[in-house]
């Protein structure tokens, strides 16, 4: 019960801070005029969508084309590879898709030969664009390939058996499978885009290409309009509100992680046109994910990594990073913890009489609700209160742990809550007969059982604390400095070499502890 | 229409740690029965006829015709799973329409012979229905009507009949024995019950750790004089 108070808590406290300041300062005069607001909701809206499009749409024909043979050299490695943009920091990709695309990446000459001049690089909507179908095309081709394979296997030998063509199959087999799952992902990935902050902030570059989130950080951080932020950040949450409630019409879900499993057989191969047409497509999509990547690693290798290492800011960031993501994961880990287990207790108590209650349902979703309240929202309601109250940088560190551990704890909870109802159905009735409660209990009993989920969800806890650029935008100063808001603040003073370092130093510890808590939960 | 003669000329076929070898004639227009103890190869025998496996060695002859490598569509034989044989997305009519066109482009023709086929497995009326709107026999009953429509002399049944309860599956049977007397198809399914094969079957193969070891007249080989193995699977105390 602890979490969801304090999940309130920190809700409510950043509510009253919006409020507090549309009251009292609603005489004050705002800069910001409704022709600029207007401007920015429509940005938002109209490169979420064009990024879903983008994302969605070819996703939808390289998981088919994944999924179309019963052989095809690399699937599950090129499955693993899709899965790495969501463990990269949205900073590192962003600078990724810059090193490669940007006016001096990597790739200028070749495009300035194209377009016959100087290459102008990507600012803007193009860049935002790329980056967002760099970390969602992906996510996309997975979800639609765990969906294709919930087909049931005598589907296919039907198929086989009838003797289907390509199309047909793709007609009665594949497409309705697809249909079904296709407006809960294209709602996940559109959720995303609206709320993607680090890209938008380090691509958007300019203010006619500015979605709400920059705006709000914009009209705190560098114009001090506290009251234009209050007037964005309400209709960042009503947008939010408003697809949440679509998704929810649409019956859509969270996405979870895609499970890697082994292609059902095909009884009838696809022609020599179309695998052809299958490798072309995947290939593309394979070197579109990649690219970026490899321009981290390269671009990152070719600044003087070792002064960088040896600078006492770099060493200072990197510390205060790891700190604050160990406080992060340890408070999300725990608070998950409680919520699993007051939940299961709560299911106990009632043992199928009737319906779950109001406080166990409480638990079951309470800590998903987190995820309609973008961590830019919270941290713009505090920091307008934090003003009033004084300091502002002063409660910074709490801010940037507790922030970050709420937005954690919805995968935490996902995480551990399979591995603690499984030991609590096997064990609870003999705990209590031999009288094993608390501590006790726990040592011998739940963490045994629990380790291996326990530490996974810790490391994604920690990996998406130390790559965040949401909060410590906000709160950050030269007194509290994370990596992320380091490589900012390099970019921004052009020191491209010295972002590109520290960009593959974080991708290198973010991408370490996302790969330790993969290894966890797959040894499950 | 009528049967075709099945034929599996010294058929070896391995999967992880078991072997089967069969070796095995059907007459065209025979009703069979295939029983035997879980994992024995009662789905592996169907399965190599119908062309979702393929045997190491060895031959399989249909109508006289060899089929070993032939792909499951190019072989004149339809299998009618235990469950999961309709797309739930697509009415009844077009669920049996499949079995005449696998793009569902179908003439007037085409809509008779479905017309006919439910009347026949008594689905008259529910042509419109989606599967989720039917119960678990009137799902066998859309696979069968299938199994109709397409007109393929073999008909392979892999315990179609398994999840429904004792009165239901007679019926059910009664219709599989309806639709052999109609075309004459070589019917061939594989079972637990003794009841099944008694029902409707001339001959039983009685399968254990991949062989056949037993092949004879249904009401021999289930009635007094039975060998061990199948006294032994039915749970017979062993004749003295």
């Amino acid at each position: 019960m602890a979490a969801i108070l304090l999940l309130a808590l920190l809700c409510g406290g950043a509510f009253a801070g919006l409020a507090y300041e549309a009251v009292a300062g609603g005489s004050r005069s705002s800069a910001i005029s409704n022709s600029r607001i207007f401007g920015v909701v429509r940005f938002t809206l109209f490169q979420a969508i064009f990024s879903t499009l983008l994302s969605v749409v070819p996703a939808l024909l390289v998981a088919r084309a994944l999924s179309r043979h019963d052989r095809f050299f690399g699937r599950e490695l090129l499955l693993r590879l899709f899965a790495v943009p969501q463990a990269l920091p949205a900073i590192v990709a962003a600078l990724g898709v810059l090193a490669l695309y940007g006016r001096g990446g990597l790739l200028a000459e070749p495009l300035g030969h194209l377009v016959e001049g100087r290459w102008p690089g990507i600012y803007g909507l193009s860049g935002i664009l790329i980056a967002h179908v760099f970390f969602n095309l992906p996510l996309a081709v997975r979800l639609f390939y765990e969906a294709l394979q919930t087909i049931p296997h005598d589907h296919w030998r039907i198929a086989g058996q009838l003797g289907m063509g390509g199309f047909a199959q793709w007609r009665f087999i594949e497409w309705p499978v697809l249909r079904r799952a296709a407006p809960s992902i294209a709602g996940l990935v559109f959720m995303l885009c609206v709320t993607s902050f680090a890209i938008v902030l380090t691509l958007g570059g300019g203010p006619a290409a500015t979605t709400l989130e920059v705006a709000i950080y914009q009209a705190l951080r560098f114009d001090f309009d506290p009251f234009a932020a209050v007037v964005l950040t309400l209709l960042q949450l009503a947008l939010t509100l408003a697809i949440i409630a679509g998704l929810a019409l649409l019956g859509g879900r969270y996405a979870e992680f895609a499970s890697l499993s082994i292609v059902s057989r095909r009884y009838v191969q696809p022609k020599a046109f179309e695998a052809i047409a299958n490798i072309l497509l995947v290939v593309l999509a394979a070197l579109f994910v990649l690219a970026p990547m490899i321009a981290v690693v390269i671009s990152g290798l070719k600044s003087e990594l070792g002064r960088l290492v040896s600078e006492s800011s770099v060493q200072r960031a990197a510390l205060t990073s790891l700190v604050l993501a160990f406080l992060s994961a340890c408070l999300a880990v725990s608070l998950s913890f409680g919520l699993v287990s007051t939940r299961k207790r709560l299911e106990m108590l009632r043992r199928n009489a009737g319906s779950a209650t109001l406080a166990e349902r409480l638990c079951d979703g309470g800590a998903s609700m987190i995820l309609v309240v973008p961590p830019i929202v919270i941290g713009a309601g505090w920091f307008v209160l934090a003003r009033h109250a004084g300091d502002v940088f002063a409660i910074a560190p709490v801010m940037v742990v507790t922030v970050n551990a709420a937005m954690a704890m919805p995968f935490v909870v996902r995480t551990i809550r399979p591995s603690f109802d499984a030991a609590a159905e096997r064990h609870d009735r003999l705990a209590a007969s031999l009288g094993m409660t608390g501590w006790y209990r726990f040592r011998l009993v739940d963490w045994p059982a629990m380790r291996v989920s326990l530490l996974s969800g810790f490391a994604f806890a920690m990996a998406l604390s130390l790559g965040d650029l949401g909060v410590i935008a906000l709160f950050g100063s030269d007194s509290l400095q994370t990596m992320p808001y380091l490589l900012l603040s390099r970019m921004s003073s052009y020191r491209t070499a010295d972002a590109a370092g520290l960009a593959l130093i974080l991708a290198a510890l973010s991408f370490a502890l996302m790969s330790l808590a993969g290894r966890a939960r797959s040894g499950q | 229409m009528s049967g075709a003669s099945v034929t599996l000329t010294d058929v070896r076929y391995s999967v992880a740690e078991s072997g089967f070898a069969f070796d095995v004639a059907l007459q065209p227009g025979e009703t069979v029965a295939v029983m035997g103890p879980s994992g024995a190869g009662k789905s592996t025998l169907l399965n190599l006829i119908a062309g979702f496996e393929f045997p190491a060695s060895g031959r399989i002859l249909i109508d006289g015709t060899d089929m070993t490598t032939m792909a499951p569509g190019a072989r004149p034989v339809t299998m009618v799973f235990q469950e999961n044989n309709l797309f739930a997305h697509l009415n009844v009519a077009a669920n049996i329409g499949l079995g005449r066109s696998p793009s569902l482009h179908l003439s007037t023709d085409d809509r008779q012979k479905i017309q006919y086929a439910l009347e026949k497995t008594g689905l008259s009326g529910k042509q419109d229905r989606l599967p989720s709107e039917l119960s678990g026999g009137e799902r066998q009953r859309v696979a069968l009507a299938r199994a109709l429509v397409r007109d393929r002399p073999v008909l392979l049944l892999d315990e179609p009949f398994a999840s429904l309860g004792p009165a239901l599956r007679l019926e059910m049977l009664e219709l599989v024995r309806l639709l052999h007397e109609t075309s004459g198809m070589t019917v061939l399914m594989a079972s637990h019950h003794p009841g099944d094969a008694m029902a409707f079957a001339q001959r039983l193969l009685f399968i254990e750790e991949g062989r056949i070891l037993a092949d004879g007249a249904t009401g021999d080989l289930l009635g007094g004089e039975q060998p061990l193995e199948i006294a032994n699977y039915l749970g017979n105390r062993a004749p003295e």
